[in-house]
């Protein structure tokens, strides 16, 4: 019998660690006694699986997803888009991804975002797609306006598209933040310099995408996503998996 | 080919929108919710709340926890649970007063002979660049927990913070601490 094999382990050196004294809010609420590892058992290779019952046709156009019929989001029209793969390069398909991000001006249309900027009243922020059999996925939005935040006396957020991917098993959950090419507040963000290795880091910033604009209409970023990998299932009829 | 994972940030303030969006009253819809439970549901119905709480013994009103676990009989969803059941939860902190979790589910039943019941839980709230993976058992079955390869594998003195409390009649508790004498045991899995 074919049975999904365990994941690879979770690269601890790579992800930021727990306790980043830069980013204030982490000290109270990062652990401090070590993890505890575990082999993976059924609990955790196995995961909810999501279908296109699930999903309504606009959900992956935050332009269009809440605004009144005819009307459309303020702001820059972009492309997001890229394919979910695992660490030796296999297709997720038919996963759930799941994007949320503040609009245009840099204002969240949630009651604790109080900034300035006002709401837009044709912009949602958010919004769902699954990825299709080769793991590709796209989002049309607004480029996300940066936004202060209360950290040092003056922080700023890089414009960012949280982003939240479940793969094939409860272990390799992933939320993330998608930032953007060429903007400068990327360097500054204590956030994002909670992860330790440059080239990390560049796994989050989405580049430009010539190819894929769609020309007098909408630019285009790409932002690939990998996740964890499976191990081969040795002594089976064929390895799976990988 | 090999890639490096994409790194794991922080889930953020304003998760609400996006993934729990019909639990906080936003007009949006939500692909899973608090309440597991539906009308053909098979199994025990219980409630599991709780608080997490940071190292100051603070309530965290923005925390996000997800939960996966056995239907009644032991078995995932699409692998042979019974099809009233998705397994997967969804909770914000940011609903209730006292920043509890309040989920409806079933009794998970027993995955595997030596396995006891529990719940995989996943915390992600702002402050938190990873998630944290625990795990949520019952108090009723001492027994299994003896023998069972995950509680067995946490030193004995930190056992406890992974068995709920009976709060009521089926409704157990079970606080989420991220520091202190009480931290929650966290797994690298």
């Amino acid at each position: 019998m074919l049975k999904p094999g365990e994941f690879y382990q979770r690269d601890r050196e790579w992800h930021p660690p727990a306790l980043t004294r830069d980013y204030k809010t982490s000290v109270s609420r990062s652990p401090q006694y070590s993890l505890i590892s575990l082999q993976n058992s059924v609990s955790e290779i196995t995961g909810p699986v999501f279908g296109h019952n699930d999903i309504d046709p606009l959900d992956n156009d935050l332009i269009h997803n809440y605004a009144k019929s005819g009307e459309s989001a303020i702001g820059e029209r972009i492309i997001v888009h890229g394919r979910v793969l695992d660490e030796n390069g296999r297709p997720v398909p038919n996963t759930l991804v799941e994007a949320w991000q503040a609009n245009a001006g840099g204002r969240y249309r949630h009651w604790k975002d109080t900034y300035l900027a006002p709401i837009d009243p044709n912009f949602g922020g958010c919004g769902r797609t699954l990825t299709d059999e080769n793991g590709y996925y796209y989002f049309r939005t607004v480029k996300p306006g940066a936004y202060p935040w209360r950290n040092w006396v003056n922080n700023w957020r890089p414009s960012h598209v949280h982003l939240s991917i479940f793969g094939s098993g409860f272990a390799q959950r992933l939320i993330t933040q998608c930032y953007f090419e060429g903007d400068p507040l990327i360097a500054k963000c204590p956030i994002v310099n909670t992860i330790p290795d440059k080239a990390a880091q560049g796994q989050l910033i989405a580049a430009l995408d010539m190819n894929a604009t769609i020309p007098l209409d909408t630019i285009a970023y790409k932002f690939d996503i990998v996740l964890r990998g499976r191990r081969s299932t040795l002594f089976e009829n064929r390895l799976e998996g990988n | 080919m090999t890639a490096g994972q994409t790194p794991s940030q922080t889930v953020g303030p304003f998760f609400a929108l996006g993934l729990t969006a019909e639990q906080y009253g936003y007009p949006f819809t939500s692909i899973a919710g608090p309440d597991l439970t539906g009308p053909e549901t098979v199994g025990d119905r219980i409630q599991v709340f709780g608080q997490v709480l940071d190292g100051a013994g603070t309530p965290v009103s923005d925390a996000l926890i997800e939960i996966w676990q056995a239907d009644a009989t032991g078995n995932f969803a699409g692998k042979g649970a019974n099809a009233g059941f998705s397994g997967f939860g969804r909770a914000g902190t940011g609903v209730h007063d006292d920043n509890c979790f309040v989920f409806q589910t079933v009794k998970p039943g027993i995955i595997a002979e030596g396995h006891a019941p529990h719940i995989n839980v996943i915390v992600f709230m702002r402050g938190t660049l990873n998630h944290l993976f625990t795990r949520i058992y019952f108090p009723e079955d001492a027994a299994a927990h003896a023998a069972d390869p995950v509680l067995t594998a946490v030193p004995r003195d930190r056992r406890a913070t992974l068995i709920a409390t009976a709060d009521s009649d089926r409704a157990y508790r079970f606080d989420i601490h991220m520091q202190g004498a009480h931290e929650t045991v966290f797994f690298d899995l």
